[in-house]
């Protein structure tokens, strides 16, 4: 518990200076950036009623109140090749007078590290609003023999069995974490969200899963208080400076790096490890991430992220954010800064072992 | 219990609440209205309202405007043979004749009150299914939604036409279109010929307007006449509740069908349409006039799509899972309000669960009223010439077609369809067919496979599993023996006998589509391959025999036909040519791939209003100017970009020009 509440503090103490710098370095600019009588468009690149769409529609009236001259922020969808199409529309086009931001998600991080040839858009090009962290529990069936997230070394030597979207699609992270942690998981593909892979575990198909905070709150703690699931660990969060530490909203759980440890005896490391951290960054504190285009001037930029300040301490927003949004803080500044670096950067040889892996195990290969 | 229906109930009847969901269902009527959008748009223009409100209102609000888009879409679907949205497809096969044949109004009237009904009568099922749902939905797993996947699939057997064998090679072609983009295995892109549009394979809207809008304009255009042939019976409204309360048991059986399979998460709602009309077919002995305008084919899909939305809830309130594409769009907005699904939706929010529940059985009531006094005026649009309707229509269907994803690439995709369609339609080879098996493809392949991986090849000893199948073979043999004929008279096929040629060149064409689709696999892992060379084999098989029909059959083989000869405008001096529809349409594609659709549209009304439907400078300015605002209205409240040219590539140019 000492971990935790040292995190919160420090946290705390970081989001004060983060605010601060960002308040004092945006505050003379604003009077010269206004956005007054203009339309931003804030360019979606999945299909409205989707999670990154909800999150933009939730932010978006916010976002609005707090830039300088009160724009009018419309959410502009442009779905398509599993939203490297709207991102690489964004690239192409957006020009830097900070009327056009782009949401991206995990899923637009993902094919960008893998080396995707559908990708024509440079993540370090863009300067970094916001992110927005989210997290996941991953959970397995009392039929395994486990009865507490301590047993996990059980797992091992077991047959699991997990519903996956697809290789290079978020569950390529616990593809990784399982691999390491060296369980036998069969990863049965085609499945189109977590929530049908909920489904798949409930009607006992499988019995391995995660599922991401706020549908594990709701959907899975039933489950766990009924005996028919048994938390293992979270995928964590990470501290200012880049480590590992307990996801707040689940303070009792192990992170992975534990689980980790506990199955194999020692703390993970290496460049597997290296290969994983990657892409947990961009699927989960780094999840969803706001961006400016190329060459956007540093004035804008920090109106954005003033904008984004204070939008984080509007009482509304505070009300409601939860339900939306899930009890991870928006992200601003200089750890914005950090967790976009992480979650988009990625060496040329540990993107070659993962896709080679790939295409050794899972028969993919990416559109060529 | 009663408390909590009580409470609910006092909660929903309040003027507030009932004013936002009477909002949520005007929204709702104008967005299905309008072919191509649908809950998504809809949703789009509703959130600004939805905060700050109470949820109980939102709620109402949103289940307001879902409800009624099955609806609303009639009018597109009955009235101009457009499917207005998925949910309505089957409605056109005989909606569209009845509307040709000068009874809108009366097909319109017997709709409304089908969708009044099924939507009432599936909120009663769920107020008590509700509460077992639960256990009964998780009953359904992988291997038991693949044989939910066949059994839509044995509704081709109903739909196949005369000649069997083009049947079953066009639900062969249909699986395979709709197996193009990423394999469910593997994730490797299959068929997509380098073309980024086709990685996500071809959208729904795109195949739906294709099939079935495009050759219907494209025929109309053909002749100057207004879309009804003969007198326009205007007050047909009270006819069609008599024929809806003639066979108000169909309505009944066909609301459960839909309410039932929407509720089972992962088979879509895409195909319930479908699965009630081939029912209607399968249980009708007396006079079946189906394809030619029965009112039992309108009567049936109707009941079940308003039903099948009620059915849709259940696993999007109980489990989070969207059940059909207008739920996605609830689910986000549940979100927004702050309403988690889950179980707690029959525990502790029983409430809501039940004030979302009876939302939509008001909704509907409120919606088909509406429908139902706008019915009569509205269907006098048939009557107009079909000239001056023609440029309207085909800008909607563009405008609808790129929705999908918003890019040229839709237009192309549609009119590539749209000469398949037309081609279909002339050689007789039967459009729901394929249109069944590009719903169902990507379901059929990826339960098959997650059965087999769950169960091995034991999933076929389950008891669901033998159940659904014992109900195919049934449903196959009743299909078999009612089977529908959507091709105009039988005694064609002596006569249709002259174009041999061109009949037997399309087959092969097809049967070339096969070849392709195969030599694709070729660069496949094996669970990626499998699928498209078992349906590859069997379409070409199928197609090989239907050539060898060709090639020999006797004189009057049900497999010769060419609508050319067969339909009532052969002969006629005043058609025109054949490929006039789809030479305007290409017309308006190459403008945009030039300039953008925006400029194209306003050139494409003048061009066409003055060369084709000979209107005055007065008519055709003045409808030029209607439509583009009207577009330009609609555009700038979905905030949408509209697809660009090389003209936007090459200048920056100020919206909507963009």
């Amino acid at each position: 518990m000492t971990r935790l509440s040292e995190f919160t503090r420090r946290g705390a103490l970081a989001a004060l200076v983060a605010g601060a710098a960002a308040l004092s370095l945006g505050a003379p600019a604003q009077a010269e950036v206004s956005f007054e009588g203009k339309t931003i468009e804030w360019l979606i690149p999945f299909s409205a009623g989707g999670g990154s769409d909800t999150w933009a529609r939730f932010n978006a009236p916010f976002l609005s109140k707090y830039l300088p001259g009160s724009p009018t922020v419309v959410v502009v969808n442009e779905p398509g090749g599993g939203s490297t199409k709207g991102t690489n529309l964004f690239a192409a086009r957006a020009k830097p007078d900070g009327l056009t931001i782009l949401g991206t998600s995990g899923s637009t991080q993902f094919p960008y590290l893998l080396g995707d040839p559908r990708v024509r858009y440079e993540y370090a090009d863009w300067k970094i609003v916001m992110a927005s962290p989210t997290g996941g529990v991953a959970y397995t069936s009392p039929s395994t023999g486990v009865a507490s997230a301590a047993e996990i070394g059980k797992l091992k030597g077991q047959k699991l069995v997990y519903a996956s979207q697809g290789a290079t699609s978020l569950d390529l992270v616990p593809l990784l974490a399982f691999r390491m942690m060296g369980l036998d998981v069969q990863h049965v593909f085609g499945f189109k969200g977590r929530g049908d892979g909920r489904l798949a575990f409930e009607r006992g198909e499988t019995n391995i899963d995660y599922q991401t905070s706020s549908a594990y709150l709701k959907n899975v703690m039933p489950l766990v208080e009924a005996g028919t699931a048994v938390p293992l660990f979270s995928w964590g969060a990470l501290d200012d400076d880049g480590n590992l530490v307990r996801d707040p909203t689940f303070p009792d759980l192990p992170h992975f790096g534990e689980a980790y440890e506990m199955v194999t005896g020692q703390a993970p490391s290496g460049p597997e490890y290296d290969a994983y951290f990657a892409f947990f960054t961009a699927g989960f504190p780094a999840q969803k991430m706001v961006f400016l285009p190329k060459d956007t001037p540093q004035e804008i930029v920090d109106a954005y992220q003033a904008a984004v300040t204070s939008m984080k301490q509007d009482p509304d927003y505070q009300a409601s954010k939860e339900a939306v949004l899930g009890t991870y803080e928006q992200v601003t500044g200089k750890a914005a800064q950090a967790l976009y670096t992480k979650g988009t950067v990625i060496s040329p040889e540990l993107r070659k072992q993962v896709v080679d892996m790939l295409a050794a195990d899972y028969n993919v290969k990416l559109g060529e | 219990m009663l408390e909590t229906l009580a409470a609910a109930f006092a909660a929903l009847m309040t003027a507030e609440h009932l004013g936002y969901m009477l909002l949520g269902v005007s929204v709702g009527l104008v967005v299905g209205v309008i072919p191509g959008l649908g809950g998504i748009a809809g949703l789009s223009l509703l959130v600004p309202f939805l905060y700050g409100m109470d949820p109980i209102s939102a709620l109402g609000m949103l289940i307001g405007l879902v409800a009624v888009i099955p609806t609303s879409d009639t009018f597109a679907s009955v009235l101009m043979g457009i499917p207005g949205s998925s949910a309505s497809q089957a409605t056109v096969l005989d909606g569209f004749p009845l509307a040709k044949s000068g009874q809108a109004a009366r097909a319109l009237s017997a709709a409304f009150i089908s969708s009044l009904f099924g939507g009432v009568v599936g909120a009663l099922i769920l107020t008590g299914f509700v509460l077992i749902a639960r256990p009964l939905i998780l009953m359904f797993g992988s291997a038991e939604l693949f044989m939910l996947a066949l059994f839509g699939l044995s509704m081709v057997a109903v739909l196949a036409g005369r000649s069997l064998p083009k049947g079953l090679a066009a639900c062969a072609v249909g699986l395979l279109i709709g197996a193009i983009g990423g394999a469910p295995a593997t994730g490797e892109f299959r068929m997509i010929f380098n073309t980024e549009y086709l990685y996500d394979g071809i959208p729904l809207v795109i195949v739906g307007l294709g099939l079935f809008a495009v050759p219907e304009i494209s025929d109309l255009l053909r002749r100057n006449s207004a879309i009804a042939q003969g007198t326009v019976i205007g007050s047909g409204w009270l006819r069609g509740v008599r024929d809806w309360w003639r066979n108000v048991f169909l309505s009944v059986r066909c609301a459960g069908i839909g309410c039932m399979i929407g509720s089972i998460p992962g088979l879509g709602g895409s195909v319930v349409d479908w699965i009630a009309y081939g029912h209607a077919v399968q249980t009708t002995k007396k006079d079946p006039q189906f394809g030619k305008g029965d009112i039992r084919g309108v009567i049936a899909p109707e009941s079940a799509n308003n039903a099948m939305q009620g059915g849709a809830l259940l696993p999007t309130m109980l489990f989070g899972i969207p059940g059909s594409g207008s739920m996605a769009v609830f689910l986000g907005g549940m979100v927004l309000i702050g309403i988690e699904p889950g179980p707690s939706m029959v525990g502790p929010d029983l409430n809501v669960t039940y004030s979302i529940i009876w939302s939509l059985a008001l909704a509907n009531i409120m919606g088909a009223g509406i429908c139902i006094a706008l019915a009569q005026p509205i269907s006098r649009l048939t009557a107009v010439p079909f000239p001056l309707l023609a440029p309207c229509m085909i800008a909607l269907i563009c405008f609808a077609a790129f929705q999908a994803t918003r890019d040229l690439a839709d237009l192309v995709a549609l009119l590539a369809l749209g000469l398949v369609g037309i081609l279909m339609k002339r050689f007789g080879w039967p459009r729901p067919a394929l249109l069944i098996g590009y719903v169902l493809s990507p379901q059929a392949e990826t339960y098959f496979y997650q059965a087999l991986q769950f169960n091995g090849w034991d999933f076929l000893l389950r008891p669901g599993v033998i159940i659904i199948g014992l109900m195919t073979l049934a449903s196959v043999w009743f299909g078999l023996r009612n089977r529908v004929d959507d091709t105009g008279t039988t005694q064609g096929a002596a006569a249709s006998r002259a174009s041999r040629g061109v009949q037997i060149l399309f087959a092969v064409a097809m049967l070339g589509f096969f070849a392709v689709a195969l030599w694709d696999t070729a660069q496949h892992s094996f669970l990626g391959a499998v699928f498209p060379i078992g349906v590859g084999v069997v379409g070409a098989v199928f197609a090989a025999i239907l050539l060898v029909h060709l090639w020999r059959g006797h004189a009057d083989h049900p497999a010769f036909y060419d609508y050319e000869i067969v339909g009532d405008h052969a002969g006629d001096d005043d058609t025109g040519w054949f490929w006039t529809g789809p030479a305007w349409i290409a017309g308006l594609v190459a403008a945009t791939a030039l300039v953008g659709f925006y400029v194209s549209m306003i050139v494409f009304f003048v061009a066409f209003l003055r060369l084709r439907a000979r209107a005055g400078w007065g008519t055709t300015l003045a409808m030029t100017a209607g439509a583009a605002g009207f577009v330009l209205g609609l555009a700038w409240m979905l905030s949408l970009n509209f697809p660009y040219g090389l003209l936007q590539q090459a200048y920056d140019l100020p919206w909507p020009f963009r």
